[in-house]
């Protein structure tokens, strides 16, 4: 491998390449823009770069100018020789390119100015948006490795792991445990031959975040430095990436950038000079969620069925292989170098008494700005949603938020003044979990959002231990019964039976949070269970048993002059009419898939 | 064919149980399935009983052990898509293709599957097929998604 003499650009065009922006035909918009640049004779002077996820996934495609910080967003091929022209030849940035919040008049220029990036604190993403991901070069360049240099050679295990508990960080994956302590707990562990191993759990597995793999695409390189100043801290020799199966570019630049690493001398024997020596190698899931327990990823390392076993002992004291190993998440890694930098003092200064730090939030579902996020722990869920997350689409109204994937709970609108901590999400019945925000409007329906994560974990709980495997199904049985209609009212008396039993006797994590969306849901949004089981009712319209579609024929002769869409789009035939009448459904064919509602212009079709 | 095949994937790992997951996703990733006499010579070879490679291959969601279409459809289920639709997209797919998720098509062109997240909730409803992330899916658009790749 040739190290690459970086030339000067007076500009640089930041193209997003995340998964996000990649869909939407960032690739082609690169191509686009290099192509034109050729042709414009400006290759000597400005250079094309692909980032990682930029974050603002909702405006994509892409693209940052430097300097200057200039944003522009859902870009297409045809605006490129415009755009060129305008900004790099004549240099006047192009308005209708740049962001416009929708209640405002003007565009906002700069990415810095604009709402959705206001906010945010950038530790963990520091390099988001800046670096190419593929170029150890760029992350050298924005301070990379220094933490380690510092960490090899000015301190000791004991000066490392000290500044990691003073800052007071806590396991982003999840459960939040403190992390200067639990590395405390792997360096005391005693190995009989001396081998210790260092984890980095990416089995990102909660469905609604992807910070994890953002961070992968985007920065692997932190992550790398984070876990080679942890196996300083511990005394450990080999490392281990454990990537989900789901995320082939992560695993892609996490190898290219696992070579770079070796080839600067930065791991493998002997570490810059310093008699040091830690390997990393990755790992691929292979698709199952309980993977993401530590005990059952652990048993996926060494090439075993991936099934949880009870703790104590924990990973600590016995871990792959029975030696003593030290698990982090990804974006907990990611923290460690600028810990060292900057010190612990420093990190611990931003968030709460108790969380400290920044976390990243993926703010997904019924929002405005769906995208990834980086804020002080503390932050109000009303900033959250409404100052960085733009408010709810179409003017619905917000209902609830759903955090901590499926071990989490469902948080509603009453608390949007709540402080995002561990501690106040506890309290509220749900948990930080690894930070997928899923907004929700008053066109979700709660229950069936229950059964989604029962139906979720029954079919990701592994089976080894009773309580998960019998009871997330009968659970899942009864809420399959009252979102058609069926259920009883004793059947929510049952469901809290239940799920005290599958919380308490449960093996792991999996098992003992599983009940969580079903306790939140019944803790606050009772009344729409009862809706269910009483009025047998839908009060959202989701719950499709419950639904009966219907064409207004005043609205659809007078107003669609029946158009006909309708029913050329009916995949059973259900609509009965032709052209130029009012169209009717039958309710033996109807399939209540909903699509005649969507299709229809002059809103003809009812929902009832 | 398939014997030279599973040598060259072997080679690629020391012939520890550790590596036995890798071996397996290799061998799908070259297959798009797990083929009974692939796995005979992996337990032959690497000397482990044929039950512990069966019990990997059925445990993990990534392996199959029947083939799968050439064009591998993935609707997202995760809970940013199911907010936004997803069932009836994949149910979608399903009437369109008639086959049911899991299955695939007599022409093995196509198979369906429903996954957990595929980690881009900021486009949900997410569909996708072989490495395309098909993004902001709505049940009128799955005709012109089939029909990009029936070519």
């Amino acid at each position: 491998m040739a190290v690459e003499k970086e030339k000067l650009y007076r500009v640089h065009l930041m193209v997003c390449a995340g998964t996000g922006c990649v869909s939407n035909h960032a690739f082609e918009i690169k191509e686009a823009l290099e192509k034109e640049i050729k042709r414009r004779g400006l290759e000597k002077e400005v250079k094309v770069v692909t980032t990682g996820c930029n974050g603002f996934c909702e405006r994509g495609p892409l693209m940052v100018v430097q300097p200057g910080n200039i944003f522009y967003q859902m870009l297409t091929v045809k605006d490129i020789p415009y755009l060129v022209e305008e900004h790099l030849l004549k240099g006047r940035p192009v308005k209708k390119l740049m962001y416009q919040p929708p209640e405002e008049k003007t565009p906002v220029p700069v990415l810095s100015e604009i709402n959705f990036f206001k906010k945010q604190v950038l530790v963990a993403l520091r390099n988001r948006g800046l670096i190419d991901p593929e170029k150890i070069e760029d992350y050298i360049a924005r301070d990379g490795y220094k933490a380690l240099v510092k960490a090899l050679t000015q301190m000791t295990p004991e000066e490392i792991i000290h500044e990691v508990t003073i800052s007071g960080l806590r396991g982003r994956g999840g459960a939040g445990f403190p992390t200067g302590l639990k590395w405390q707990l792997v360096r005391n562990a005693i190995s009989p031959d001396n081998e210790k191993y260092l984890v980095c759990n990416g089995d990102e597995g909660d469905p609604g975040a992807f910070m994890d793999r953002s961070i992968l695409e985007a920065d692997p390189h932190s992550v790398i430095e984070g876990m080679l100043i942890g196996a300083k801290a511990i005394g450990a020799t080999q490392g281990f990436i454990y990537v989900r199966n789901e995320y082939p570019l992560a695993v892609k630049r996490i190898l290219i950038a696992l070579d770079q690493a070796r080839y600067y001398g930065l791991l493998g024997h002997d570490i810059l000079g310093t008699g040091f020596d830690f390997d990393i190698r990755v790992v691929r899931g292979a698709g199952a969620f309980v993977c993401g327990e530590e005990t059952a990823l652990l048993a996926s390392i060494e090439g075993r069925l991936g099934e949880p076993r009870p703790r104590p002992p924990y990973p600590a004291e016995k871990g792959l292989w029975g030696k003593p190993t030290c698990i982090n998440n990804v974006e907990t890694w990611a923290n460690i170098p600028v810990i060292i930098d900057r010190g612990g003092k420093w990190f611990a200064s931003i968030g709460t008494a108790t969380s400290k730090g920044t976390k990243v939030f993926s703010i997904v579902g019924k929002i405005n700005n769906t995208g990834l996020v980086e804020v002080p722990m503390g932050i109000t869920l009303r900033e959250i949603i409404y100052d960085i997350g733009g408010g709810i689409p179409g003017g619905k109204k917000f209902k609830a938020v759903q955090t901590g994937g499926p071990s989490g709970g469902c948080i509603p609108a009453e608390l949007i003044n709540l402080p995002i901590d561990y501690e106040s999400l506890t309290a509220a019945g749900s948990m930080m979990g690894s930070g997928g925000m899923v907004v929700m409007d008053e066109d979700t329906c709660m229950v069936d959002v229950a059964r989604y994560f029962l139906s979720f974990t029954q079919d990701e709980s592994c089976g080894k231990c009773t309580p998960c495997r019998e009871g997330t199904k009968a659970m899942l049985d009864i809420l399959t019964r009252i979102t058609e209609g069926k259920g009883t009212e004793e059947d929510l008396g049952l469901l809290e039976e239940l799920a005290d039993t599958i919380k308490e006797a449960s093996l792991c994590g999996l098992g003992k949070t599983a009940p969580n969306p079903v306790l939140t849901t019944l803790r606050y949004f009772r009344d729409e269970y009862i809706a269910h089981i009483q009025d047998k009712k839908c009060p959202a319209h989701v719950c499709r048993s419950l639904n009966v579609y219907k064409i207004d024929p005043q609205i659809c002769f007078e107003k669609g002059h029946g158009c006909d869409v309708c029913r050329r789009n009916c995949a059973t035939d259900a609509i009965i009419g032709s052209k130029g009448e009012a169209h009717k459904i039958d309710q033996t064919k109807c399939i209540k898939c909903g699509v005649c509602f969507d299709v229809c212009h002059f809103g003809a079709v009812k929902v009832e | 064919m398939i014997e030279a095949k599973v040598s060259d994937i072997l080679n690629r790992y020391a012939r520890d149980e550790s590596s036995l997951i890798a071996v397996l996703q290799d061998l799908q990733e070259e297959y798009s399935y797990l083929p009974r006499e692939a796995l005979e010579q992996i337990s032959k070879e690497m000397n482990v009983p044929l039950s512990r490679i069966l019990s990997l291959a059925t445990f993990f969601k990534a392996f199959s052990l029947k083939p799968k279409g050439k064009h591998p459809i993935n609707v997202c289920l995760g809970t940013a898509c199911h907010v936004r639709g997803a069932q009836l997209i994949l149910e979608k797919f399903e009437r369109e293709l008639g086959i049911k998720t899991g299955e695939t098509t007599q022409d093995l062109l196509f198979s369906l599957e429903a996954v957990r997240c595929l980690g881009c909730c900021g486009l949900a409803p997410v569909v996708m097929v072989g490495e395309e992330v098909h993004g902001k899916v709505t049940q009128t658009k799955v005709p012109a998604i089939i029909k990009k790749y029936k070519k």
